[in-house]
Formats: structure tokens, sequence, C-alpha cells
């Protein structure tokens, strides 16, 4: 262990960890540009099987990433009905993967969010006749730092899964390798500094967002109410 | 003009409870008008239903005027405050009626100072106190200057003093011609507020009289015993 600081200075640990950036903040944008009209949507519509659609949409929250990795490596495998794209180990077919992942948490917790706010707003609105679109957008704009903390757990789940990443991306040194995927190898082979090293990377950027998303919800309070 | 409001033969019922009986009646421009009754008694599901926030199960609620949503305004008993500045409430508000942009700030601007609230107009408004913020929400009222304003308990969570502050606001509505119908179970404030008095009792309407006559000399059981404290709380 007396080279373990040794490892920040190698270069193939930040290519490891630019790669898994990449990958998850994409994941991430697909999914909250999906997730968030998605949840409003569930929030304020009233159709047949809402109930359910809300069940399901929670129960889908725990959805376990090797579950995910194995169905979207069926739909990508060469025999697959996606199979014609090509992507399947390739940081495409892992930033598939992780936006189908993430996106019922993004989703739940913003029809949360949502709802919560219209429940206290749809009277008031009505009352100053406003509707439809614009009152969707109105209270998408009232609860947005809320939002943000649902952007922020999908964040935080897509960085720090193992399973689907593995499976889809195939763990190819210098293609498809990710900072989970990375450790997971390395403890295996002995390697354990740059394992260590990757883990507190890790760590440190889940600990950075969370506290991002911390601070600005409570300045946010202070500054809304 | 949207006055007078008809209810023709109007209920409401929700699971199959009646909350509303058939009721019928007009309120016309004029005096202020007070919504009477124990809580329970079907106030608010009346305002609502006069307000168009809730559509009655049958019967008709018919205003006499065009474009009846913008000449009528409610405050609610806690009022619903968007998290922005006092100043921006009062705008959203003017905007959603399609005050030309131009003219927004300066009415936004009159109807807080109206309200005592000018110089919290770049507060947010959900800093403020539980008072300012319903002085806020008729500030936002009396910016669309509507021709009938409803009034759901507005004072009923607040202590005595904010409660001064909104009834001489809701004076001030009075007596610039703004046609008031206020729900309230204070029997005080009925009484320093209102005209004339509508008892809902258990979803129907009791008595309508005069506020003077209601409180000397009811005319129904009910209301009597209600004035004097001793009906049955729902």
């Amino acid at each position: 262990m007396a080279d373990f600081p040794a490892v920040f200075e190698q270069p193939e640990l930040w290519a490891i960890v630019v790669l898994s950036l990449q990958v998850s903040l994409s994941a991430v944008g697909f999914a909250t540009l999906a997730g968030l009209p998605l949840g409003a949507a569930i929030a304020v519509g009233r159709f047949p099987g809402r109930g359910a659609t809300i069940v399901l949409l929670n129960a889908l929250m725990g959805l376990p990433p090797v579950v995910v990795g194995l169905a979207v490596y069926l739909l990508l495998s060469r025999a697959g009905p996606l199979g014609g794209l090509g992507l399947l180990f390739t940081p495409g077919a892992m930033v598939v993967a992780q936006t189908i992942l993430i996106l019922p948490i993004i989703a739940a917790l913003s029809r949360q969010a949502v709802e919560d706010a219209w429940r206290e707003y749809d009277e008031q609105l009505r009352s100053l006749g406003v509707e439809g679109l614009r009152a969707a957008l109105t209270v998408l704009w009232d609860v947005r730092f809320s939002l943000l903390t649902a952007v922020l757990a999908g964040l935080g789940r897509a960085s720090a899964e193992v399973g689907a990443v593995m499976i889809v991306g195939g763990n190819i040194d210098g293609v498809t390798r990710v900072m989970t995927t990375a450790i997971a190898l390395e403890t295996s082979k002995g390697d354990l500094p740059l394992a260590l090293g990757l883990g507190i990377v890790l760590i440190g950027i889940v600990l950075v967002l969370n506290a991002a998303a911390f601070l600005v919800k409570e300045a946010a309070q202070r500054r809304y109410g | 003009m949207i006055l007078p409001l008809r209810l023709e033969e109007v209920s409401f019922s929700a699971r199959g409870r009646a909350i509303i009986a058939p009721l019928s009646l007009e309120l016309g421009a004029g005096p202020s008008t007070i919504i009477l009754g124990a809580n329970g008694a079907g106030k608010s599901v009346l305002m609502r239903l006069m307000h168009g926030l809730i559509a009655p199960t049958a019967g008709r609620v018919l205003w006499s005027g065009p474009n009846t949503r913008s000449k009528q305004a409610m405050v609610f008993q806690h009022p619903v405050m968007l998290r922005r500045s006092a100043l921006d409430n009062v705008i959203y508000a003017l905007k959603a009626a399609g005050i030309a942009r131009h003219e927004r700030e300066r009415l936004a601007r009159e109807a807080l100072s109206e309200v005592g609230l000018l110089a919290a107009a770049r507060t947010p408004a959900r800093v403020l106190s539980g008072g300012q913020q319903q002085r806020l929400a008729l500030a936002r009222a009396w910016a669309l200057h509507p021709e009938v304003l409803f009034l759901d308990e507005p004072t009923a969570s607040l202590d005595p003093s904010a409660t001064r502050e909104i009834e001489a606001v809701i004076r001030g509505f009075d007596a610039s011609g703004t046609k008031v119908v206020m729900a309230t179970h204070n029997l005080g404030q009925a009484l320093r507020l209102g005209d004339e008095v509508l008892f809902v009792h258990q979803g129907r309407l009791v008595e309508r009289a005069p506020a003077e006559r209601f409180f000397r000399q009811p005319g129904s059981a009910e209301a009597a015993a209600f004035i004097k404290g001793e009906l049955p709380w729902v």
C-alpha cells in the first residue's frame, strides 16, 4: 500500500473517472428530459389506471441494475431486436441501460413533488383563470428545487451502480471501463491501491453532488420560502 | 356587469352524500353578503359552486354577463402564494387576467399600497407572516378590480390584530363598490362586516335576512341556537 497516493497521478485513473461521468451525466440528461414531463403528466392527469401506474413507477425505482443490464443486453445483442445498431459493449449501450435504470427514479420523485404542489395550487390557479399547460408550467417552475433533488438522486444511482454497465459495457479497458466496474475488477486482481483510489474519487463525487443539492435547496428555502 | 348571480335548484353531493341540498337564490350588486354557519355546514362548498371551482351535481349557476372569470376573485382561508416576490405574485394574477404588460407593475404597486404592503414588494411572498400573506392575497384580488369578491373564512387562522387589518381591507373593498361575499362562522365578524346574512345549516339555506335583524330576531330555531352557541358543532 506504500504507493497508494501515487495512483492519483496515473492518467489511467482519471480517464476512467471522465468516462464514468460522461456515461452517467448523459443518462441523467436523457432520463430528465423524459422523466420530468412524465412525472408531471401523471401528477396532474386523471386517467383510468393512474393508481396502478404510480405503484408501478414507485416499484421501478428499485429496479435491480443487473436485471436492467440483462434486458438491455438481450435487446442490443447481435440476435436481439436492436442488434443492428451495434451498440453492445460501447459507452452508448451503458447510457441506454443507465437511462432505463434511473428514468423511474426521476419520474417518480418529480411526480410526488408536482402532485403535492398541485394539490396546494390547483384551486388558486383556477380561481385566477390559469389552467392546462400554463398551470402545469407554473407549478413545475415553483417546485424546481425539489426537481433538482430528483435529478441528483438519479445521478447518484447512475454513478454508483455496477451491474448494468458491467453487462452491457463489458468492462473493456480504455473503452467501457468505468469507476465501479474497474473497482470490481482491480479488487479481484489484487490491485487494491487503484481500486481504493477509484473508490475514494467515487465517494467524493457522490458527496459533492449531495452537498451541492443540499446547499441549493437550503438557499432556495431561505430565499423563496 | 356579471351580477346578479342566480343559483337555480343547485345541489352538490360527493360520494353519495348530499353536501348542498337543492337551493335557489339570487345575489345582486350592493351590500355585502355573509354566509354564516357552523363548521361543515356547507359554506365553503356553496361559495366554490358560486365561484365555479366545482360544478353542481344538479341545477344551474347563472351569471348575468360574459367573461365571468376575470370579473370575480376569491381569497381562501389559507393563502396560496407562488415562490416569487410579493409584487410578482400580484403581477402574475394581472398577467393571467390579460392585463397589458406595461400596466401590470403600476397596478400591482397600487394594490400593494392599498393593503399596506408596498414596503414588502420585493420580499418573497412565502417568507411573509400569515397575516401579511392574507393581505397579499387581498391585494392580488384588489389589483383585478373584481365585480365580486369571494372570501372563504379569510381570518380563521389569524390572530386578532391581523384579523383587524384584514377586516379593514375588506371594508375598503366594500366601499369601492365590489360585491363582497364572505363565509364565516365568526358571529362578531358577521356583525362587523355583513349587511345581509345567509344562514346555512346542514347544506340547506335556512334563513336570509339583514344582518341587524338576523342577530336581533333570528327567524329559525337553528339560527337562534347557533347565535346562542348551542348548535352542535358539525
